[in-house]
């Protein structure tokens, strides 16, 4: 671990909801922060400095917005710092966050991610074109199959390992009260008869678009020993970024995945992530990411993710390395959120306060994020006892 | 805290360079500034830059300009949708945790492809106050009209700001506006926004700016002269009209006393001033003495904005000047949103 120590002592969330018409943007950032805040015991003269996250100002098109949500995020007369890296936002923000105590510069911060996707348009934003530039307008899903299809076609994987996360996933969201998409009474041939959308990902495999924000506190040693709920110490972080294109790049396995889990279990002082890691939170937003993270992370061989799925590896009930018990990125994504929701989880079951979707024994839990073209990545690493 | 110095820069601003990507813009920047002090990027412990996506008319813009920076292997690195000054706080906070000595920190914008004084409208409150498209001279003008009522400020003390930021910005390569108007001369122009004359605005510019920092020893290594950082901060007001008392920039102060800059003595100081106005609000605020400062060596902002630049800019200007020998101690100024809203100081020394 770098730096002095750090852990979260609040989380946070909004329910997830494809639209929050009840709530401004203030007062969707606030419903989350509030709630990190009363988990933290805390009031907001608390909080020395905010760090904030989202993903483009296009999405809603209001630029910069932390500035019109100073007063939300009660930071007047504070600092506050607001991160942009692409997807992995979320993931980045909390890492700000934690840097800020590790670098013994402020005692007690709030981080936060949010996007308001029902005021937006994801798709018109990610599509404007630009001279120079290939439109991509077929969205993330478009970029993403080719990627995928390599993915299936190296590991010869079988066709319905993505339905396999699909529905695994929805299922675990049913014990989450916060996810957005609670599917009852969706089966497993549902999710394969779903229309494909870019082959092979079927409407299924897919990300949902949702409103929502998640907080967390993070404090130094000194808040954390006075906190009366258990905290989740911070064990390690990295980011890595790579460019998009470049001769021989692997677009499947991006050396900057592998580089960011090998310097954050590094960190934690973890060498066989697969039986020292308890629980994963990982950014899945198309289902057959799960298997492919599971390889570039290192919980397995290159080739094996899609047998750790097929085998129930990664499944809340039985698993021994549940991935995404919160129902993940396939169950709510308010895009500039979903990376800080991934680090939340992975405190919230260290913290064993993961309520019906808490995974027993949790001591390490892993956090993730990334974003880009696969190309921007934010891990973290959370324990039970202090590193 | 640990030390740490801005060891190189480099900056490039114009009124327009519409024909340039901000790859185009940006790669040849950073290789000066890291090839300036010996580095190559895989010397450097971290990465930081900022910008906005709603000048670049690109969702994820900031994605492409990496590319500038030549991320083959990966790097560990990070992104503020805000001026580069407050990515240069990123990147300190990063080496204040020990683990790397260098940092790379760069920001750009290039405004002329639209109008930044409505882009700028886009930043307000989106429910009750975007919709009537107030642009950002009108906002000016307005907060201009209210110091001139309250006594605090008069044209002349404006045109006066103005007339100095202009002949100082004669020696600038990188202003955009700089000449030796008589303060009457200004005062005979007709006003853009009233009380707003043109050279009461910033003059718009297109641009961008690259830093290394190093920390302790490594920065003598690097530098003959390192510019240290000896203390920054920032802080932000309220935004809602409603709230903000138009003739006072309190949370400037605040990061000034942060920033220790009371009970440092500075030569000269580079504000991020959008008016003239600003810049008398600014000097006030962080308590310069204009017999003892010289106030924007460069010309500032006023000489040449380039929106989320403009900080890490100033940063530079100091860091340049110390590192020259020309100054010992300065004091750089970043701000954001309408009517000063945020600011960031970062005092500097040659000790």
């Amino acid at each position: 671990m770098a730096g002095q120590r750090c852990a979260v002592v609040g989380v946070g969330q909004t329910k997830y909801e494809s639209t929050r018409g009840d709530v401004s943007m203030p007062g969707l950032v606030r419903e989350a922060a509030l709630r990190a805040l009363a988990d933290a015991e805390m009031e907001w003269a608390d909080i020395d400095a905010v760090v904030i996250g989202k993903a483009p100002d296009f999405f809603e098109g209001v630029m910069m917005p932390e500035l019109y949500l100073a007063e939300a995020l009660g930071c007047v007369g504070k600092p506050i710092l607001r991160v942009h890296t692409a997807g992995s936002v979320g993931g980045s923000t909390a890492l700000v966050a934690a840097s800020l105590v590790q670098a013994g510069v402020h005692g007690r911060v709030l981080t936060l991610g949010y996007e308001k996707q029902s005021e937006s348009n994801a798709m018109w934003a990610l599509s404007l074109p630009q001279p120079f530039q290939t439109s991509v307008n077929a969205g993330a899903g478009g970029y993403f199959s080719p990627i995928i299809r390599q993915y299936m076609t190296r590991s010869n994987a079988p066709d319905l390992i993505g339905c396999m996360v699909a529905f695994k996933d929805r299922r675990h969201a049913l014990r989450n009260p916060y996810a957005h998409l609670h599917q009852t009474d969706l089966t497993f041939d549902q999710v394969v008869d779903s229309p494909m959308l870019w082959d092979p990902i079927r409407y299924s495999e897919t990300c949902p678009s949702s409103d929502g924000a998640c907080a967390m506190v993070l404090t130094d040693e000194t808040a954390a020993d006075r906190a009366s709920k258990p905290v989740a110490w911070v064990h390690g972080t990295a980011m890595r970024s790579e460019a998009n294109n470049f001769p021989g790049r692997d677009e499947v396995n991006p050396a900057a995945s592998r580089q960011c889990a090998a310097e954050v279990f590094a960190q934690a002082g973890i060498r066989d992530p697969r039986n020292e890691i308890d629980v994963v939170e990982m950014y899945v937003p198309f289902s057959w990411y799960e298997p492919m993270w599971l390889e570039s992370i290192g919980f397995c061989d290159e080739g094996e993710g899609w047998k750790l799925v097929e085998e129930g590896v990664t499944n809340f009930e039985g698993g021994d390395l549940p991935v995404n018990c919160s129902g993940g990125v396939l169950s709510s994504n308010p895009i500039g959120a979903s990376g800080m929701i991934r680090f939340a989880e992975a405190a919230l079951q260290v913290r064993g306060m993961a309520g019906d979707h808490q995974v027993d024994g949790v001591s390490k839990a892993f956090g993730h994020a990334y974003g880009g073209g696969a190309q921007y990545f934010a891990m973290w690493v959370l324990g039970t006892d202090k590193p | 805290m640990r030390p740490v110095a801005v060891v190189s820069t480099a900056q490039r601003q114009e009124p327009e360079l519409s024909g340039l990507t901000e790859v185009e813009l940006m790669a040849p920047l950073i290789e000066k500034a890291r090839s300036a002090v010996g580095l190559t990027q895989a010397d450097i412990g971290f990465t930081c830059s900022g910008s906005s996506d709603f000048l670049a008319g690109q969702a994820f813009s900031f994605v492409m300009t990496l590319d500038a920076v030549g991320p083959v292997p990966p790097i560990a690195e990070s992104h503020v949708e805000m001026d580069g000054a407050w990515a240069l706080y990123e990147a300190w906070v990063k080496l204040q945790i020990g683990e790397i000595d260098t940092a790379l920190v760069y920001s750009y914008g290039k405004s002329s492809p639209g109008s930044i004084r409505d882009v700028l409208a886009t930043q307000l409150d989106p429910y009750y106050v975007a919709p009537l498209w107030p642009d950002s001279w009108a906002l000016g003008a307005l907060q201009a009209r209210v110091l001139l009522e309250g006594g605090v400020v008069s044209e002349r003390r404006m045109a006066e700001i103005a007339a100095r930021s202009q002949s100082h910005a004669a020696g600038n390569a990188n202003a955009v506006r700089a000449g030796t108007p008589t303060v009457d001369d200004l005062l005979d122009t007709a006003f853009v926004a009233d009380p707003l004359r043109p050279h009461d605005c910033a003059a718009t510019a297109d641009g961008g700016v690259a830093v290394v920092l190093a920390a302790d020893d490594r920065a003598g290594d690097l530098s003959d002269r390192p510019a240290w950082i000896r203390g920054i901060d920032h802080r932000i007001d309220a935004h809602h009209f409603g709230v903000r008392d138009l003739v006072a920039a309190p949370s400037a102060a605040l990061a000034a006393r942060h920033a220790g800059l009371g009970s440092d003595r500075v030569d000269i100081a580079e504000l991020h001033s959008p008016f003239t106005t600003s810049e008398h609000l600014l000097t006030d605020a962080l308590g310069l003495d204009e017999a003892a400062v010289t106030i924007n060596p460069s010309g500032g902002a006023l000489a040449g904005d380039t929106l989320m630049a403009s900080g890490l800019m100033r940063i530079a200007e100091v860091a340049d000047r110390i590192s020259a020998g020309t100054a010992d101690r300065g004091v750089a100024h970043a701000s954001s949103g309408p009517w000063l809203q945020q600011n960031l100081v970062c005092v500097m020394g040659a000790d």
